[in-house]
């Protein structure tokens, strides 16, 4: 073995990326797989933070120390009359997928993605297609264990203020352990799916309420489209079927085994692509029955898709806004993007549920669009001109998807920010746990 | 359900091929030094799997005690796979005769010894498969890394005549040769992302090879093309050469 460092007796020094491959930075980290390597670890090192599966967008999970959580990822025992589940933060929603959905379970809550965390999922505070309700990831957390800056470890429930700085804390509370996690029951493999075309952004907003009984719903929306077509979208709703068909296998997924080209996407790549997507679909109503896989996570279907970004990277824009302002705030948005050509393949719109009172969850209720952008020249400015519109019309910006948001404009989304200052403040976290994140919004 | 013998069930790698196993129907039998370690390991699979799992007591340079530790084992493996390796430091067994022993004895003498014990057993019933987790690096001797490349090229021609031998009994013999993986055994060595695979990976891979009743295999599969280069280069040049 190359000597390596004196801390713990595991580490890495391959460098470690953000789902956006921007920023890059050269990161030391060090492999967490017992708690009581942890413990050492936590109480000797300066600054650091850690790091699940490498998903989050942005820079929340970045730093120059970094504590690589997914291999702590053990199953600890399950409880089959509660449908509780208990498991180390580093195991991944795809692994408790694949185990459970043939005994008839599966997560409560659950974001686009499956190659997320435990961890990741709880200091995120994910959110789905069934926020408006079922909540945040966290709804489904009955308690969880959290290292402190102190090497100590302390249980969280919901009511604690641990509990609800962790969720959606962004990994900037301690080092979260293992969890206990509440199932759904369900009767079948498959959803029963309605796509909705609208013609735009009025009937997309009378669609969502029209189907907000169901479970599930999102829309996939024409980000470049203008005018009276503005606002257009397929809007997708379903709910579990009930066949019993509960047989599941991980498909073989597609590869995209190298960074594409800086001119790959452009604005008549992206429309051509929009346009198919929208033209497929012939009838305003259809009804489909579709896969786990293709109906909640479509994008895992291919491997490192991030790279048709080229190797420059990407970003994810997603903020929300209050309900009552979303439809005049989502106009002005929609018509700033179309204006300015830069655009991506998916555009995602949802009406959300009530917010939680979690201090740094993301969600309330309203409408939230998110949107794929190829980091180029000129994009953080036309960014900023987004930000605007959003604090304009009291909104927010998804810190797990941010990589550049402003101080300011963070803050004015983030009533409870100081709330959760103060609260790293008195317990030595502010010391222990930073991402670039943390850092740059001074969090 | 038929059991699958893991050697060396406690590294990175034989983790992920036991998960692997044990979601495709497999029962385990996981062999180990301190294999009570292992408890916490077991308990998972079973969560995950349903499958049972034997945690079994194994030290692979105790060579005379494995044809007891085979014996012990009821019902027999349909399936043996051996993932125990030893790395140490190319330097420091240069000049340190005891890790160079301990790397010979790891990587071909104990598996030379359990394989042995295994194949005679596999042969009678004329049924059965057995892995061995070799090295790219056994292909070819270089000045970086050959003490620990010598013991896999042993290994892996030990894996091509025990796969010749028993061709007609229709026993299969997988010889998996890994590239770079990030392991606990990998640690602190700077790894090319693109020629790296994770543990998981590599066990998806050996599990769809010995299904499809491969003979060999690469793993990540880049690392046959890499290796094809490595193996034609003159020795004349390759023996300037420092890769």
């Amino acid at each position: 073995m190359r000597g390596v460092g004196a801390i713990g007796n595991l580490r890495m020094l391959m460098n470690l990326n953000s789902w956006g491959m921007y920023p890059t930075i050269k990161n030391e980290n060090v492999i967490f797989e017992n708690k009581e390597d942890l413990e050492t670890i936590i109480v000797q090192k300066k600054s650091f933070i850690a790091y699940g599966n490498g998903r989050s967008y942005g820079d929340s999970a970045l730093a120059s120390d970094i504590i690589y959580c997914k291999p702590y990822n053990y199953f600890l025992g399950f409880d089959e009359k509660k449908g509780v589940l208990h498991c180390q933060s580093g195991v991944l929603l795809s692994e408790i997928i694949e185990a459970f959905i043939p005994k008839g379970w599966f997560l409560k809550v659950s974001p686009g993605t499956k190659l997320i965390t435990i961890g990741g999922a709880i200091a995120s505070d994910v959110h789905g297609k069934n926020h408006h309700v079922e909540g945040c990831f966290s709804e489904s957390v009955d308690e969880f264990r959290l290292m402190l800056p102190d090497g100590k470890i302390k249980i969280c429930k919901k009511g604690d203020e641990l509990f609800h700085s962790t969720c959606g804390g962004m990994g900037l509370t301690g080092i979260i352990l293992d969890a206990k996690i509440s199932l759904k029951k369900i009767n079948s493999k498959y959803i029963n799916q309605t796509t909705i075309k609208t013609k735009n952004l009025k009937e997309t907003f009378d669609t969502f309420e029209k189907y907000s009984d169901m479970p599930y719903s999102v829309a996939w929306i024409d980000c470049l489209a203008k005018e009276k077509d503005r606002g257009k979208c397929l809007l997708m709703a379903g709910d579990f079927a009930d066949d019993g068909d509960l047989s599941f296998k991980e498909k073989n997924k597609l590869n995209i085994p190298f960074n594409f080209p800086h001119f790959a996407l452009n604005k008549l790549s992206v429309k051509a692509f929009n346009w198919m997507y929208y033209k497929k679909v012939s009838s305003e109503i259809s009804f489909q029955k579709v896969g786990i896989d293709s109906f909640f996570y479509p994008l895992d279907a291919v491997n490192n898709w991030n790279r048709i970004y080229g190797k420059g990277g990407f970003t994810q824009y997603q903020f929300i806004l209050p309900k009552d302002m979303s439809y005049d705030g989502l106009n002005e948005v929609l018509t700033a993007i179309a204006n300015s050509g830069k655009g991506s393949f998916l555009a995602v719109l949802k009406l959300y549920g009530k917010s939680n009172s979690n201090y740094l969850s993301f969600p309330m209720e309203g409408y939230s669009l998110a949107l794929d952008f190829k980091i180029e020249k000129g994009l953080f400015e036309f960014l900023n001109i987004l930000d605007e519109i959003v604090v304009k019309y009291g909104g927010r910006i998804y810190l797990t998807k941010d990589v550049r948001v402003s101080k300011e404009v963070f803050e004015k989304g983030y009533p409870m920010i100081e709330k959760f200052r103060n609260f790293r403040k008195e317990n030595g976290m502010d010391k222990k746990f930073n991402s670039l994140q943390s850092k740059r919004l001074g969090i | 359900m038929s059991y699958i013998l893991i050697i060396g069930a406690k590294s990175d790698i034989a983790k992920e091929i036991a998960r692997e196993y044990a979601k495709n129907g497999y029962n385990l039998y996981l062999a180990a030094r301190n294999c009570q370690t292992l408890e916490g390991f077991a308990n998972d699979i079973k969560i995950r799997s349903d499958a049972d799992v034997v945690l079994k007591e194994f030290d692979i340079v105790d060579f005379s005690s494995h044809d007891k530790f085979y014996k012990s084992l009821e019902p027999k493996p349909f399936g043996v796979i051996v993932v125990a390796g030893y790395m140490a430091e190319q330097k420091e067994c240069e000049n340190n005769w005891v890790k160079t022993f301990n790397t010979i004895n790891v990587n071909y003498t104990g598996a030379v010894s359990i394989l042995n014990i295994s194949a005679n057993n596999m042969e009678e019933n004329k049924h059965g498969f057995i892995i061995g987790v070799s090295s790219v690096a056994g292909d070819r001797g270089r000045k970086t890394n050959y003490i620990y490349g010598s013991s896999k090229a042993g290994f892996t021609a030990y894996l091509s005549g025990l796969r010749n031998r028993l061709n007609e009994s229709g026993v299969k013999v997988l010889t998996v040769k890994p590239g770079f993986v990030a392991t606990k055994m990998t640690q602190g060595m700077d790894l090319p992302p693109k020629l790296t695979a994770g543990p998981d990976e590599v066990a998806k891979d050996v599990f769809k090879a010995q299904q499809k009743g491969k003979d060999i295999i690469y793993t990540k599969s880049i690392w046959r093309y890499i290796m094809l280069i490595i193996n034609n280069i003159p020795e004349i040049i390759f023996k300037k050469l420092s890769i």
